[in-house]
């Protein structure tokens, strides 16, 4: 393909992916009547928007109940998940196949099926309405396992080895030789859960119906469809740019890790 | 490919390893630590395999058993045999959700990999600042689906919306992208097809970038046109890649749940009501647990049998 053809194209599709992002920023400063028009500017910079939004929603609590229950899922998913990834590929022991086989199975179970006995079940331990029902069911995340293992394959068996023959225990072995040799495979595993439980908004609305324990994407969804916001664009717009926000500067800083790992996750989950 | 190189070696080495600690009759600290590793391996696996079986294995027998079971979560569970499924056979919104569903699936599957394709070949081509192109395409798939959703809620408006206001100041008829049910499920296809199609891109081109030089140094070779170049060697090594991208984007189509939740309830004339949103509905609008997870299990067969069917269908239809 010629060279200025290229680019043209390339720009035109940087235009489309970017520019509602920018024209999202800039409307939540608008004053509402000014949202419709197509000028990219305010005539008039306002944070009436937002004055509006911290109003009517706990929206700071909200973002800290997603950061709680996401770090919580993320560092369990990897240390559980590392665990059992560490045993499939360093350890001999019967029924690791068959345990195996078994984790590949439940990633071809659509989540649609356990929706609702998961609810229900949530129902009966009396976790609905907290963080302990967004949290428990997501400890464990097969995709995370699957990546783990797969980098402890290339672990040479034979350090294992060694550091058993000086006495070393399983658990400092994987701690203090497996982790620091497989920082890339935790890093790709870690920002698939993060991500994924960050904008997970099903499950959330199904369990939580209490604002104090509502998670930001939920948040802000109920706050746009359910009429907080009282069918003000500005107000709505406001929310969804602190909900993407966070995630937007995250990946900026680290595009290159973020790319790649969503990217493993599509090959392998 | 899932045994770690050495299995057997290993074994005998152990055996060798404790004879040699016999030997020099090294304490019953380290001889532990030689004999420990297999009941380790339970130890270390079982944490999840617990959970497993608490968060996989109790719900997946309970949704079958919920198949059978009228409930509404608050009285006792009733049985009622097969009448959830004889009735879920004559329930129209079902399948107007599978039908929402495909037709969700035929605009958005070509629309994203034609548009993936494009860019994953100009991005392919060694141009300068590609790291960054590649990075605004990929924004909006790490962005919520919240975020996503209520910004087109303002693109998408009717009078106020901003790519009518574009298309009426080109002199354009404003488009009823939401307000319509011909109109409301092409629109979210538009939408979630700028949102994930970055992800795709990066699979094409990573597809791409695994096809050696070489092939396409024979095919100049042979005299091989840039069509019969991209026909003939990109598109069938490009296969997996594609089988990949279908069953990625049909789940994904199956998932589709806070885009007609948030923009239009399903509406209009639950022409996007989706196959979770239906479920989500059923459940709880109207208490009937045991029918909603019979829907969940049968919205996964269908899954299931289109994913298997596509697998063959696109495996055949480039050789």
């Amino acid at each position: 393909m010629k060279k200025p053809f290229a680019y043209i194209a390339l720009v035109g599709g940087a235009l489309v992916f970017a520019y509602p992002f920018v024209w999202m920023m800039l409307a939540t400063f608008k004053p509402e009547m000014e949202i419709g028009r197509l000028a990219l500017l305010p005539s008039e910079w306002t944070l009436e928007s937002y004055r509006l939004v911290f109003e009517s929603i706990p929206i700071g609590r909200s973002f800290l109940n997603s950061l709680v229950v996401v770090l919580i899922v993320t560092s369990s998913a990897l240390l559980f998940g590392s665990m059992a990834g560490y045993a499939f590929t360093k350890i001999n022991f019967r029924g690791r196949d068959a345990g195996y086989n078994i984790i590949l199975f439940t990633m071809m179970v659509p989540f649609m099926v356990l929706l609702i006995p998961l609810y229900t079940l949530i129902v009966k331990f009396g976790w609905t309405d907290s963080l302990v029902g967004l949290i428990v069911p997501f400890m464990m995340n097969a995709t995370a396992v699957l990546i783990l293992r797969q980098s402890f394959l290339t672990i040479p068996t034979d350090l294992i080895e060694a550091a058993r023959i000086d006495g070393c225990s399983e658990w400092r072995i994987l701690f203090t030789i497996v982790w620091p040799l497989s920082i890339p495979a935790l890093t790709t595993a870690g920002i698939i859960v993060f991500i994924g439980n960050w904008n997970e908004v099903l499950w959330p609305i199904m369990v939580v119906r209490n604002e104090d324990w509502m998670t930001m994407p939920q948040m802000v969804a109920l706050f746009s469809v359910g009429g907080g916001a009282q069918s003000k664009l500005g107000p709505q717009l406001a929310a969804a740019f602190m909900l993407g926000l966070p995630i937007i500067i995250a990946f900026l800083l680290f595009q290159r890790h973020f790319i790649s790992s969503l990217a493993t996750s599509g090959l392998k989950g | 490919m899932s045994e770690p190189v050495g299995h057997r070696p290993q074994t005998r080495r152990e055996k060798s390893i404790s004879a040699l600690k016999r030997a020099l009759g090294t304490s019953g600290g380290s001889r532990r630590a030689v004999s420990d590793p297999g009941r380790m391996g339970y130890v270390f696996s079982a944490p999840y395999f617990f959970h497993l079986a608490l968060f996989f294995g109790y719900p997946l027998l309970f949704a079958l058993i919920l198949v059978f079971h009228r409930w509404d979560i608050v009285t006792p569970m009733e049985f009622i045999g097969l009448r959830n499924i004889s009735r879920l056979l004559q329930d129209d919104l079902f399948f107007r959700a599978i039908r929402n569903t495909g037709f969700f699936l035929v605009i958005h599957i070509p629309l994203q990999i034609i548009v993936a394709l494009f860019f994953a070949e100009l991005l392919n081509a060694k141009l300068k600042g590609r790291s960054f192109f590649r990075t605004v395409y990929f924004l909006p798939v790490v962005v919520s689906g919240v975020v996503v959703a209520i910004l087109f809620q303002q693109l998408f408006a009717f009078e106020t919306g901003y790519i009518n206001g574009v298309i009426s100041a080109l002199g354009g008829d404003r488009v009823p992208w939401l307000v319509s049910p011909a109109w409301a499920m092409p629109s979210i296809a538009l939408m979630a097809t700028w949102k994930n199609v970055g992800f795709y891109v990066i699979l094409f081109l990573t597809g791409l970038q695994n096809i050696p030089d070489s092939m396409y140094e024979v095919a100049y070779l042979e005299g091989a046109t840039t069509w019969q170049r991209w026909t003939q060697v990109t598109l069938p090594l490009l296969n997996p890649m594609l089988v990949t991208v279908v069953v990625l984007s049909t789940i994904g189509g199956f998932s589709l749940f806070i885009e007609p939740y948030l923009l239009t309830g399903g509406g209009p004339l639950s022409s996007t009501l989706s196959a979770l949103l239906y479920i989500y509905n059923q459940a709880f609008y109207f208490n009937h647990m045991g029918y909603a997870a019979a829907l969940g299990i049968f919205f996964a067969l269908i899954i299931f049998v289109v994913v298997l069917l596509q697998r063959r269908f696109v495996e055949e239809d480039i050789y």
